[in-house]
């Protein structure tokens, strides 16, 4: 079976083939990383617009590197949301206008899945899995007993933890996106700062907004005594509070439903600290990290989710499928 | 017409969020300034429940703007990252939409925003207490008068 998939959610252009979940034929990726880097992030009206400037490029290129025919593709995948609206649209219909024309079935697809199911390339997966997605927009624990099975065990109740790792960035002057910078620091410091218990009790649930305050007043009265601020030790309390919380949380999960696979998906699985860390505590069951090129927004993560969802219910969407900034994985 | 509020702790803010809550109808616009940590996040999930939203509502700086269904659907939008920019026509479908649309960082798209809306900036006093500056014009200055916590 032979998936052709489509990601827009954010400022990666993307299309992708694969061959029965597995064999990726081709990935484009067009990213528009450096368009949007002197805004110091993300903004949604270029973004789009970039989009429609690449997409038909990206589809030409994609189809033309997996050197197969238009029709030898059984299904079309594209990601429905969550992500930017105005760049989700632009993916979903132009998945929907190839699947039109060459008489294709279609599927949407939850971005969430895609980053899942992107450790799939790397190992075959073992159920019942504990996976921890952690990105700029998301951070939540996911059980599955079986494939394209998503059970939210808790999710952050506040901000996502990428995204408070790049706040705590800007209020120590890092700049954007500061995520990767606290993590390169935090290598160099001391845990001396104190930080807040974030452990939420007995739930699945974080919060990182608690400890993102923390660090707020913690630097704003350091300078208000004329103090000298440690920068690397406050991010390495910082990184050492919030890796500890993912990683016991996760453990938690593992042994209470018996898992035989623990995964990390999403953009903050390249954290170096966390992944020491969850190298250190994590040794009774199989971990699976994404291979790096496939952490990042890609449609062979989509191409993949796609062929597994429609193996589970044969299910496909019609014309109406339409793109969603906000959207349930379960 | 314009009214300052002294908000206690996080209490207060919950019974704040509530009385809005109250008056909100379809094409509410409600602008949020406030530095980080001040609470505007906090303050839509409290105005998202009274809503009657059960999913759980989180930041939308990743993505800039979520959507919560319910009878009156919630555009929550964060635009901290759009500092410079001004507007953004992908955020005006909502932001003249027939929901309940709450900008956190509004001033970064002020030419995208009506005259028309209600303004609450959110002073940090100490660790758990706020200063609320709010401020409307036209259908919202009824509402402030009827505020008081």
């Amino acid at each position: 079976m032979i998936v052709l998939s489509v990601e827009s959610s954010c400022d990666e252009t993307s299309v992708s083939l694969i061959r029965d979940g597995k064999e990726v034929l081709s990935n484009v990726v067009l990213s528009q990383i450096d368009i949007h880097k002197e805004y110091g992030g993300v903004v949604p009206e270029i973004a789009s617009r970039e989009h429609i400037k690449g997409v038909t490029m990206v589809f030409e290129e994609a189809l033309r590197n997996a050197k197969i025919d238009k029709k030898d593709i059984d299904l079309v995948a594209v990601t429905k949301g969550p992500g930017l609206i105005g760049s989700l649209l632009i993916g979903v219909n132009a998945a929907k206008a190839f699947a039109y024309a060459n008489d294709i079935q279609i599927v949407g697809v939850h971005h969430i899945a895609g980053h899942i199911y992107a450790n799939a390339l790397t190992k075959d997966l073992v159920f019942p899995l504990i996976c921890l997605v952690v990105s700029g927009g998301h951070t939540e624990l996911i059980l599955m007993k079986e494939h394209y099975n998503f059970i939210k065990l808790g999710e952050t109740m506040d901000d996502a933890v990428g995204e408070a790792y790049d706040k705590v960035a800007r209020t120590i002057g890092l700049g954007y996106p500061g995520g990767p910078l606290v993590d390169k620091l935090a290598a160099t410091g001391k845990p001396s700062y104190h930080m807040p218990d974030i452990s939420m009790g007995d739930t699945f649930d974080f919060s990182f907004s608690g400890i993102k305050s923390h660090v707020i007043n913690l630097v704003h009265n350091i300078n208000q005594r004329n103090e000298v601020l440690n920068v690397p030790d406050l991010c390495t309390s910082f990184q050492e509070a919030v890796t500890e919380v993912l990683v016991s949380k996760s453990i938690r999960a593992i042994n209470e439903f018996d898992a035989k696979m623990f995964m990390i998906a999403g953009g903050v699985a390249a954290n170096k600290g966390l992944r020491k860390k969850i190298a250190e505590r994590i040794t009774n069951v199989e971990v699976v990290v994404p291979e790096f090129k496939y952490c990042t927004d890609n449609a062979a993560m989509i191409g993949i989710a796609g062929y597994y969802q429609f193996q589970k219910d044969q299910k496909v969407d019609d014309m109406k499928l339409n793109g969603s900034s906000r959207l349930n994985l379960i | 017409m314009y009214k300052e509020i002294i908000i206690k702790d996080i209490l207060e803010m919950k019974k704040f969020a509530q009385n809005i809550g109250k008056y909100v109808f379809p094409g509410f616009l409600l602008c949020l300034e406030g530095d980080l940590g001040a609470g505007k996040t906090t303050f839509t999930k409290f105005l998202g429940a009274e809503m009657g939203i059960t999913d759980m509502i989180n930041s939308p700086t990743f993505t800039i703007l979520k959507v919560y269904e319910a009878k009156l659907p919630l555009f929550h939008m964060d635009v901290y990252r759009l500092s410079g920019i001004g507007m953004d026509y992908d955020l005006e479908e909502f932001i003249y939409g027939d929901g309940v649309c709450v900008v956190e960082w509004y001033q970064n798209i002020i030419e995208s925003l009506p005259q028309e809306k209600l303004e609450i900036k959110m002073e940090i006093i100490n660790e758990t207490e706020r200063l609320l500056k709010i401020e409307g014009v036209g259908k919202y200055e009824e509402i402030i008068e009827k505020i008081n916590n």
